[in-house]
């Protein structure tokens, strides 16, 4: 079926063979004349060190997430180590927030200085989303050819060499297909779906046959109860597979194109929320996505705290193998695997009475004193733990000081974390770093605990993790910032402020506690690391029937006015839409003149208009008239001394960008709203064109912009007009009459047939 | 079996006039020279279900449709003709004869379906299941339903969903989606809640709905009863039932499962025992039973609805429309024989014994001559049904068309693509091209016709 195969299995051949190749192709490239050989780059992946969220958050605000310990190794390191071993060459890592702390840390491990495996670093402190960092590295020039693109908290196994074939065979028959997805069936009951990883339900739609994508949705509030598939989706595909039971790893093979589709629609923020979405939805620019389904290996991301249980959970039962705690990789320091799933690093002072149960890892240098119960936990470096104390399900890092007595449950406990005797922390506490819990006190569950303040008029966590959000954008600026420059100094300032309320944290505590807002409380349970109480569950449940009532109640399932509205047009954009309506024209113009000086082709202007008009929930013909009126100024604006030479300007301008007016006049009351204004023109700005206006209308009819049809409608609609706005009708009075004349000889043909 | 079934034969339907008259209703309309409504009680028969009530509209197509029924099925089947009223719609039709059904199951046919599917494997797979509903479906034909003429670029976007767009469970065996494409405005609304149950769902636009049903008769009968808006099976119950299904407002096997809702609670002991019975089956259960078996003790009350598609080597056609009963009648003598019951000659076609043939008058493969037909001279016949006691003269063209019976042609006529009714008369040197002759209509000497329906004024 496919001629190339010889090269396919070259490739794959190359793909195993992997970095050592790597080397001997830069010299054989020069002289090799084989075009595969000389399309043929090293394998790139992009890396976004920084998740653009706040989900880890208050941890996040002194240590960037990708740094944070998962099973003891920072979890980069998994996403590194992944990439090297799947035959990636290059990595680009791009930083954003605590870019300082993410470099030093690349610095003083090994990952700079290792052979045939090259890791730069990108630092973008600008940078408020995964689009803007990609908009970074698209100006950078820095990537060849197909790329990972992956984010610094992926962990995985699977082998890239299949979806990479995959994705380039579908890109040499469809230059369109630019990007291919990992998903993953997750399993198909509706309770574990909802707990395992903690992430939004996913539905997806895709062709079973090309397993091209075509319907992703995330975020399941905005439609209710319903899905909206376009059925226009079935004239091409017979048939359609639609699932709940996916995955999406956010892992993507993706073609150059997809940088510079950031880079043209500056809008894009979230990869998932905005470039798939407007991949899928918008079919004038036909770019088309595809997925590949892994089966066996294991790849998932740490998108909150629940997934960061779940996947750790996941690495010490080996599911990650090879990247386990007994095996060295990058970062970690040996431990041995004993039975029942027990980790232990050489040096881990125990005692004799002290009970470490299954599923547990133990890191080096730590102390555990006698009649103290672990279990399901994973425990860091140099850590002292007291007797009597019980740890159950929790993450404890490094150089913890955990004093006799104490009972955690489902907790994560930073660094240099101190809990004085007795104190004990019920399911989903956070203790950010060097949290001091006071004697006996007992830190409520889902609580956060921090040195830092929280944030001020912080709304809601899923208002600032959406970076497009302008108020929240300038906050996660600040804040880092702030951090950036001053952390040592603000850390010194608070730890010598001895005034912590001691309701606080009881006695002798140091730390905040975050209050949890009104709104993410009722979902804290969802990505909280405690396991989901049965009353949520059943909770969850009751919503999900609820729905079925819904629909079923009166036997229809027939949306109110306002559910049709496309759900494209997602909530994102409407807090903005007020301004964005006054700005759209003169955007609009902008963009024209900027086709004009960059003499942009006209198919990129087409699509770049029509992203931004859908973007703006304009109508076509909105855009229509606004493209229309820079149309006319620009011809009025090129150099004239006569009415005459006007007019070939304007035939100049009109003829050029025909194209770009027409891909937006789709119906007739387009066209119509294109000669209003400019009469509008006429009689107000540019009063230059008035005595033109019929030679116009003659020229739009001629070039086929304008049909008929329009003319003579809009000379009906004015029919019943004052004489003041009938000017223009009466000036093109001959040639609408000649229109009704000629073409109804036309018209009596037509009917006859 | 304990099934009872209704043809749902119809009236004069509205779409196929003028083939349908006072005299030939519907369900009497030939193809390849028998009833239509023959194929139908012919494959029940086959399946050993022989216990129908034939719904015909109007009183007088009802006698009519009972007096040829009773002629030619006595002693075989047992058949019951009800007449209803016109434009009372399928759920309406059902309605006027409820009290007739007595059976544990009701299977419901369209007295239209010409198709070699066994209505035995859709009895079988509703009862397998214990569903409330069985849909059969079949591979939608490759051309439209309409196909008039080329009506340029805009076609693009009419073909989406020109039958059914129809979901399916992974398995294949349960309906969780049905709607007809061309009643869809744009988009197809899925609910989300039966997709988190069954996980992941196909969503199908190549089959059709062959409008052949198995129904719990105590389900049907009480939606009927109580949703007395319901006009159409197709349209309105059937949707009704497949979006109700995990969310069941019907009483199975008439006895009511659960409290008033809100409060469902079942003791956990009930729970246990459906739990048992489902690991007790050898079979995975379904969806429908563990989405039912629900969290904390609480039972949901489901419902099944099962497909049972038929292999695309089977043969499955309705006839609703002219240009459908072209095509019945051209595929039942041609690539669809085995459904004519006739058996062809070494020719490929179907000459009868006692029609005469004039000489150089050729009739090629998969034409059909009745019974007492005389052709004259140098007539050529090609892919068409003439029927019985047809008067035809010399140079006379037939290609394919459908001929009714009692039919006089004349010399040097040429008829391309249509259907000629009974008793019609055709002059010297007509030429007819995808035209339908009424009965009894006379067309005048040289008369030239092109797409043209021609009948006799209605007095």
């Amino acid at each position: 079926m496919r001629p190339s195969v010889s090269t396919t299995q070259e490739f794959l051949k190359e793909g195993e063979e992997g970095v050592a190749m790597g080397v001997q192709r830069k010299g054989a490239n020069r002289v090799s004349e084989d075009p595969e050989e000389l399309t043929r780059v090293p394998l790139q992946a992009i890396l976004l060190a920084d998740s653009f969220a706040t989900k880890f958050r208050p941890i996040t605000l002194e240590r960037p997430k990708v740094l944070l310990p998962v099973v003891n190794v920072p979890m980069i390191n998994y996403t590194l180590a992944w990439l090297e071993s799947a035959g990636v060459e290059e990595v680009i890592v791009f930083c954003c927030a605590h870019s300082k702390q993410v470099i030093d840390y690349l610095e003083s491990s090994e990952w700079f200085s290792h052979p045939n495996f090259s890791v730069t670093t990108i630092v973008s402190h600008n940078s408020i989303s995964a689009g803007d960092a990609l908009r970074v590295i698209y100006e950078r020039n820095v990537i060849n050819g197909d790329f990972v693109l992956i984010s610094g908290d992926a962990v995985s196994n699977m082998s890239l060499t299949q979806v990479l074939k995959e994705h380039k065979e579908r890109k040499k028959k469809d230059s369109n297909a630019v990007m291919t997805m990992v998903i993953r069936p997750s399993k198909p009951s509706p309770i574990t779906r909802q707990s395992r990883l903690g992430t939004d339900e996913l539905f997806l739609a895709i062709d079973p046959n090309t397993k091209q994508l075509l319907y992703y949705e995330e975020k399941a509030e905005y439609s209710k109860g319903v899905i909206c598939l376009d059925k226009l989706l079935l004239t091409d595909n017979p048939s359609i597979s639609l699932h709940n039971d996916a995955q999406d790893c956010y892992i993507d093979i993706c073609s150059p194109e997809v940088l510079s589709l950031f880079t043209d629609n500056f809008d894009y923020q979230h990869l998932r929320r905005h470039f798939v979405k407007a991949l899928l939805v918008d079919d004038i620019m036909d770019y088309k996505i595809f997925t590949h389904e892994i089966h066996s290996s294991y790849a998932a991301r740490i998108d909150n705290f629940r997934s960061y249980d779940t996947i750790s959970k996941d690495i010490i039962q080996r599911r990650t193998y090879p990247f386990v705690p007994d095996v060295k990789f990058f970062g970690n320091s040996a431990t041995k695997l004993e039975r029942q799933g027990m980790y232990r690093a050489s040096e881990v002072v125990q005692s004799r009475y002290a009970e470490i149960g299954p599923f547990t890892v133990i890191g080096n240098g730590t102390k555990i004193e006698s009649n103290t119960k672990i279990s399901n936990s994973v425990v860091g470096e140099g850590c002292t733990i007291g007797s009597n104390v019980s740890i159950e399900g929790s993450y404890i890092w490094d150089n913890v000081i955990i004093e006799d007595d104490c009972k955690i449950m489902h907790a994560i406990v930073c660094d240099g974390v101190v809990m004085k005797s007795g104190a004990v922390l019920e399911p989903g506490v956070v203790l950010s770093f060097k949290v001091v819990i006071g004697q006996q006190f007992v830190v409520p569950s889902y609580s956060k605990v921090s040195l830092h303040p929280q944030p001020t008029k912080q709304d809601s966590d899923e208002e600032l993790e959406y970076a497009d959000d302008s108020s929240g954008v300038a906050k996660i600026l600040s804040i880092t910032s702030t951090l950036e420059g001053s952390k040592e100094a603000m850390t010194s300032q608070l730890l010598e402020k001895q005034s912590w309320p001691t309701y606080e944290l009881g006695t002798g505590g140091v730390g905040y506690v975050w209050s949890v807002c009104e709104g993410s409380h009722e979902e804290e349970w969802r990505h909280s690391i405690a396991p989901i109480p049965a009353d949520k569950l059943a909770e969850a449940m009751q919503t999900t029937d609820d729905d079925l009532e819904l629909l079923t109640h009166d036997g229809s399932v027939l949306p109110t006015a306002g559910e049709l509205k496309p759900d494209y047009i997602d909530s994102d954009d409407d807090v903005n839409e007020d301004s964005r309506d006054e700005s759209f024209e003169s955007e609009v113009e902008e963009a024209f003149l900027r086709f004009v000086c960059e003499n942009i082709k006209e198919e990129n202007a087409i699509s770049e208009q029509r992203t931004f008009r859908v973007t703006c929930t304009k109508s076509c013909a909105d855009a229509a008239g606004v493209i229309f009126y820079s149309m006319m100024k620009l011809s009025l604006e090129t150099p004239h001394s006569s009415p005459s030479e006007l007019f070939n300007n304007a035939v100049n301008v009109i003829t050029q960008w025909q194209k770009l007016l027409k891909s937006f006049l789709t119906d007739i009351d387009a066209e119509i709203e294109v000669i209003l204004k400019f009469e509008e023109m006429c009689l107000e700005s540019t009063t230059e064109f008035s005595p033109l206006f019929s030679q116009i209308l003659w020229l739009l009819y001629d070039k086929e912009i304008i049909q008929e049809d329009a003319i003579l409608k809009w000379d009906d609609e004015k029919k019943d007009a004052d004489d003041f706005d009938k000017v223009f009708v009466k000036k093109s009075e001959e040639f609408i009459k000649w229109l009704r004349e000629a073409p109804e000889e036309d018209d009596e043909e037509v009917g006859e047939d | 079996m304990d099934f009872q079934v209704v043809v749902l034969a119809g009236g004069a339907s509205k779409n196929l006039i003028p083939l349908v008259s006072k005299e030939v209703p519907k369900p009497l309309l030939p193809v390849a020279n028998r009833p239509v409504l023959s194929y139908v009680l012919e494959l029940l028969e086959q399946s050993n279900l022989k216990d129908l009530i034939v719904v015909v509209e109007g009183q007088d197509a009802a006698v009519r449709v009972g007096g040829w029924i009773s002629g030619a099925y006595v002693g075989r089947l047992r058949v019951e003709v009800a007449a209803v009223p016109e434009d009372v719609g399928t759920a309406g039709a059902l309605r006027a004869i409820a009290h007739r059904l007595t059976a544990k199951d009701i299977m419901v046919v369209s007295g239209d379906l010409v198709s070699d599917v066994p209505p035995g494997a859709v009895a079988a797979a509703h009862r397998r299941h214990d569903a409330v509903v069985t849909a059969m479906l079949c591979s939608a034909p490759v051309s439209g339903p309409s196909e008039s003429g080329s009506s340029g670029g805009k076609d693009k976007t009419k073909k989406p969903g020109r039958y059914n767009i129809i979901g399916l469970d992974p398995t294949k065996q349960f309906l969780l989606y049905i709607a007809t494409g061309a009643e869809l405005e744009k988009d197809i609304r899925m609910q989300k809640s039966i997709l988190r149950a069954v996980g992941q769902m196909e969503i199908r636009a190549d089959l059709m709905d062959a409008h052949l049903y198995a129904f719990k008769r105590s389900v049907l009968q009480e939606v009927l009863d109580q949703k007395d808006t319901f006009q159409s099976l197709r349209q309105d119950v059937l949707p009704y039932l497949v979006r109700s299904q995990l969310k069941s407002e019907v009483l199975l096997n008439g006895a009511p499962q659960a409290e008033e809702n809100g409060n469902e609670k079942v003791n956990p002991l009930k729970n246990q025992v459906m739990l048992s019975q489902i690991l007790a089956n050898v079979s995975t259960p379904s969806f429908h039973e563990l989405y039912g078996l629900g969290t904390n003790g609480s039972t949901r009350r489901t419902h099944k609805c099962c497909v049972y598609i038929a292999s695309n080597s089977k043969y499955c056609m309705r006839l609703n429309s002219i240009q459908a009963f072209s095509d019945v009648n051209r595929d039942v003598i041609g690539e669809a024989s085995h459904l004519s019951g006739y058996s062809f000659s070494a020719q490929n076609n179907i000459i009868h014994p006692s029609a005469g043939l004039g000489s150089k008058t050729t009739v090629g493969p998969h034409c059909m001559l009745g019974e007492g037909s005389q052709m004259g001279d140098k007539c050529s016949v090609k892919r068409s049904v003439i029927g019985r006691h047809c008067r035809i003269g010399s140079n006379v063209k037939v290609a394919n068309s459908v001929i009714m019976n009692h039919v006089t042609i004349a010399d040097g006529c040429s008829i391309q693509g249509s259907v000629i009714c009974s008793n019609v008369q055709l002059q010297e040197r007509v030429v007819l091209k995808d035209c339908q002759v009424g009965a009894g209509f006379v067309v005048t000497a040289g008369s030239e016709c092109k797409g043209e329906a021609l009948a006799k004024k209605e007095k």
